[in-house]
C-alpha cells in the first residue's frame, strides 16, 4: 500500500542522521543546512520548536485551504439535506412556516460545517504528512528513539542532489552535531 | 498534604526568587519571552518531563488505583443493571406518569454535557488566547470532556421509551419513509452533542499522537506495537510538525464556536418551549457560563487527586490550580448574575405566570433545592477571592465538590421547578426520584470514573510534547532569548549572553 509508506530514497543508503544537544543548536544547524542548499532533509524534535520552519526554509502549511473546502462541503451538505428533506422527501407544515424555512436550519448547517472542517484538518494533516507510515528507516537507529524524548536531530536523505556521504557528514559535524551516523534503507524496501 | 507549603511558594514569590526545595537548585529565572514566573517547577529537563509522565503508566498499578477502579466498575455495573431493567420494564421505573417525571434524566444529561465544556475551553479557547498554563492540564481535561459526553449521550438514548428505534433521531431512511423534523432544537441537539463528541475525540487524538510516539519509543513487545499503531509512525519530523501545528490551530478554531454552540443549543431545548421559567433569551449565555463553571469544578476535583496520586506536583502546580479557581470565581459570578437577572426579568415582564414561577422557585416546595444551588454556586465560590483559599488544596477540593453538587442542582431547579407547576393543574406533581432514577445517576458516575481510571493507567495523562514547549530552554530562535547551557549536573541554566 503506497499510502502506508513514506516516499524514500532509492538504493542502500537512506541518508545521514545527526544529533544536536539543544533546540538552539539545532536551530542554527538547520540554518546551516538550509544555506548549504539541501532540499531533501528534515529535522526531528520531541516538540515543535517555534521558528524552526523558518530556519529550515519551509513554506507555511496549505492545510487551511483543505479545511476551508471540507468545512464548506459539510455546511452545504447540511443545508442541502435539511432543505431536501423539508421540501421534497417529507414536507410538513410546522407552525405555519414555509417548507424551506432556512433560518431554522442554520444550527445543523453550522454543526456539519464544523464536522467537515475537523475531519478535513485531521485527515488532511495525515495526508500531507504521509501518515500512517508505521515503518521508516530512521527507526532502525537506536539513538533516534530519543527524538520523541529529548533528542534533536537532522536527517539528510541520500537522494538530495547535494548529498555526498563524506561532505554531508562533515557539514553536520561542523554545524555542531554531537553524533553523526549513516542510516541504511530498509533492505525489504530497497528491493522493490 | 505536606507539599502544600513549598508548592505555594512560587505563587507568593516574585519571578527569580523561587528555589526548588529538595535540590536547592536555583530555578530557571523568569520566562525569557514574557518575563513571568515559570509554569513548570523544579530544574526540569525535557527528559525529566517524559519520565514524570511515563512513570505512572510503566509501574504496576497501585493499590489506590485498583480501589478506585473497582469502585467505579461496580458503579458501572449498577448502570448496566439499571438500564437493563429500564429496557425490560419501560420508563415507568422512573415514575414517568406526568411531565415532571422525566426531570431527573434530562438533569443528568445537561449536567454531563456541561461538565465536558471546561475540557474544550482549556484545550481550544485557552490555546487561541495563548494561555501556556493550559499545557499541563489540557490532556486530562479533554479526556474528561470525552467521558462526560459519553455519559451525557446515554440519557437521551435510554429515555425515549422504545430504545430500539433510537435511530429515528438520525436522518436515515426508515421503514415508514419518515424523516426528522429539523426545525426542532431537540434535533439540533442530536447533531450538536454527537458532533461535539466526535470533534473532541479528533482533537484529543491529534494531541495524543506525539505522546504515544514517546511511549512507543520507551516500551517493548505488545505495548510497543499498540502504541506504535496509535502513533501512526510519528517521527517528530519538523515537516510533519508544521502541518500538525496548523491542524491543531484549526481544530482549536473550530472547537471554540462549536463548544459555545453546543450548550446554547442545549439551552434552546428549554428556551423555545413556552413554559414559564424556561422561555427566556438569557439561557444560551447563562448555560454556557454554567457549563464552563461546572466543568472547571470537575477538572479541579480530578486534578487535585491526580497530581497527588501520580506525583505530578511540579507539572500541575499550585499556580495552575490558582488560575482554575479564578476562572471558577468568574464563571460562578456570571451564573449568579444570571440567577438575579432571571428574577428581574420575571418582574419586569409583567407576566403573572413568570413571576409565580420564580417566587415558587425560591420560596415554594422546592426552595431547599434552589437555596442549595445558590449557596453552592454563588455564595461559596466567593471564597476564591481569598488567596489563602486558592492556595489550599483541601479548600479547593471541597469547594470544587460543592460546585459540582450546585451545578447539578441548577439543572434540577430549572427543569423541576418549572415543570412541577405547569399551565395544566392536572400535571402538578411533587417530583421525587425513584430508586432507578438515582441508580442511573450513580451508574453514570461509574462510567465516567471507570473510563477516567483506564485513561490515567494506559495513556499519557499530561501532554508531554506541549509541556516541553513551555520550558525556557525550548525557545531556540529568538534573538532576545538567552543561550541555553547545560552544566555538568545536567540541570539547565540560562546564560545571559544573548543568542550566538
Amino acid at each position: 500500500m503506497a499510502l502506508l509508506r513514506a516516499s524514500l530514497p532509492p538504493g542502500e543508503l537512506f541518508g545521514a542522521l545527526a544529533e544536536f544537544a539543544t533546540p538552539a543548536e539545532l536551530y542554527h544547524a538547520c540554518e546551516g543546512v538550509r544555506d548549504a542548499g539541501y532540499t531533501r532533509w528534515d529535522a526531528h524534535t520531541p516538540f515543535p520548536i517555534h521558528g524552526l520552519e523558518r530556519a529550515m526554509g519551509l513554506r507555511a502549511s496549505r492545510l487551511p485551504w483543505v479545511v476551508l473546502v471540507t468545512a464548506v462541503l459539510g455546511a452545504v451538505s447540511g443545508m442541502g439535506l435539511q432543505g431536501w428533506v423539508s421540501t421534497i422527501a417529507y414536507p410538513l407544515v410546522i407552525s405555519g412556516k414555509p417548507f424551506f424555512s432556512w433560518p431554522a436550519f442554520i444550527p445543523i448547517t453550522f454543526e456539519l460545517g464544523v464536522l467537515g472542517g475537523a475531519f478535513g484538518a485531521v485527515l488532511g494533516m495525515l495526508a500531507f504528512n504521509q501518515l500512517p507510515t508505521l515503518h521508516h528507516p530512521l527507526f532502525a537507529s537506536a539513538r533516534f528513539e530519543r527524538a520523541s524524548d529529548d533528542g534533536f536531530f537532522i536527517s539528510v536523505e541520500s537522494w538530495d542532489p547535494q548529498f555526498d556521504r563524506d561532505r554531508t557528514m562533515d557539514l553536520l559535524r561542523r554545524l555542531g552535531a554531537k553524533e553523526v551516523e549513516l542510516v541504511a534503507s530498509d533492505p525489504a524496501e530497497g528491493k522493490e | 498534604m505536606s507539599g502544600t507549603q513549598s508548592e505555594s511558594n512560587p505563587i507568593a514569590g516574585r519571578p527569580g526568587q523561587t528555589v526548588e526545595p529538595s535540590t536547592g537548585l536555583a530555578l530557571s529565572e523568569s520566562d525569557p519571552v514574557d518575563h513571568r514566573a515559570p509554569l513548570i517547577l523544579g530544574a526540569q529537563t525535557f527528559h525529566a518531563i517524559t519520565e514524570a509522565v511515563a512513570r505512572p503508566m510503566e509501574r504496576p498499578a497501585t493499590r489506590g488505583w485498583w480501589i478506585c477502579f473497582l469502585i467505579s466498575l461496580s458503579m458501572l455495573g449498577l448502570l448496566g443493571v439499571s438500564i437493563a431493567w429500564l429496557f425490560w420494564e419501560g420508563i415507568g421505573v422512573w415514575g414517568l406518569n406526568n411531565p415532571v417525571g422525566w426531570a431527573f434524566d434530562i438533569t443528568n444529561f445537561v449536567f454531563w454535557v456541561g461538565i465536558g465544556h471546561a475540557g474544550t475551553l482549556i484545550s481550544a479557547i485557552l490555546f487561541l488566547f495563548r494561555q501556556k498554563w493550559r499545557t499541563s492540564i489540557n490532556r486530562s481535561a479533554e479526556a474528561m470532556t470525552l467521558f462526560a459526553v459519553a455519559c451525557a449521550l446515554i440519557f437521551p438514548g435510554i429515555h425515549i421509551g422504545r430504545p430500539w428505534v433510537a435511530y429515528w433521531m438520525f436522518p436515515v431512511p426508515n421503514q415508514m419513509g419518515m424523516w426528522p423534523q429539523f426545525r426542532s432544537p431537540l434535533m439540533w441537539d442530536v447533531f450538536a452533542v454527537s458532533i461535539y463528541g466526535t470533534v473532541s475525540l479528533l482533537f484529543w487524538y491529534v494531541g495524543l499522537i506525539p505522546d504515544v510516539a514517546t511511549m512507543r519509543d520507551r516500551s517493548a513487545g505488545l505495548r510497543q506495537k499498540t502504541f506504535g499503531v496509535l502513533a501512526l509512525g510519528w517521527r517528530g519530523s519538523m515537516r510533519h510538525w508544521k502541518h500538525y501545528e496548523t491542524a491543531y490551530l484549526v481544530l482549536a478554531g473550530l472547537a471554540t464556536p462549536l463548544v459555545l454552540s453546543v450548550h446554547s443549543i442545549v439551552s434552546m431545548d428549554f428556551a423555545t418551549a413556552q413554559l414559564p421559567g424556561w422561555h427566556t433569551t438569557i439561557f444560551p449565555p447563562y448555560f454556557v457560563a454554567g457549563a464552563i463553571f461546572s466543568g472547571f469544578a470537575m477538572v479541579m476535583t480530578l486534578m487535585v487527586i491526580m497530581r497527588k496520586a501520580f506525583g505530578l506536583e511540579q507539572i500541575i502546580t499550585m499556580k495552575h490550580l490558582d488560575y482554575m479557581a479564578k476562572i471558577m470565581l468568574l464563571t460562578g459570578s456570571m451564573v449568579g448574575y444570571a440567577y438575579a437577572l432571571e428574577f428581574f426579568i420575571a418582574w419586569f415582564s409583567g407576566s403573572a405566570y413568570e413571576l409565580f414561577t420564580f417566587k415558587n422557585r425560591a420560596f415554594g416546595t422546592y426552595a431547599w433545592a434552589y437555596w442549595t444551588m445558590v449557596s453552592c454556586n454563588v455564595i461559596l465560590p466567593q471564597l476564591f477571592w481569598l488567596k489563602k483559599v486558592r492556595s489550599s488544596l483541601a479548600a479547593l477540593f471541597v469547594l470544587s465538590i460543592f460546585v459540582n453538587i450546585g451545578m447539578w442542582f441548577e439543572r434540577f431547579v430549572i427543569i423541576v421547578t418549572s415543570l412541577h407547576r405547569d399551565f395544566l393543574p392536572s400535571s402538578w406533581f411533587y417530583f421525587v426520584p425513584t430508586f432507578f432514577d438515582v441508580s442511573t445517576l450513580i451508574g453514570s458516575f461509574g462510567l465516567f470514573f471507570t473510563l477516567f481510571c483506564l485513561f490515567v493507567r494506559f495513556l499519557p495523562i499530561v501532554a508531554t510534547a506541549e509541556v516541553k514547549t513551555v520550558l525556557p530552554q525550548a525557545i531556540a530562535h529568538s534573538q532576545e532569548a538567552p543561550a541555553i547551557e547545560h552544566d555538568a549536573s545536567g540541570a539547565v541554566g540560562l546564560a545571559r549572553e544573548g543568542a550566538a
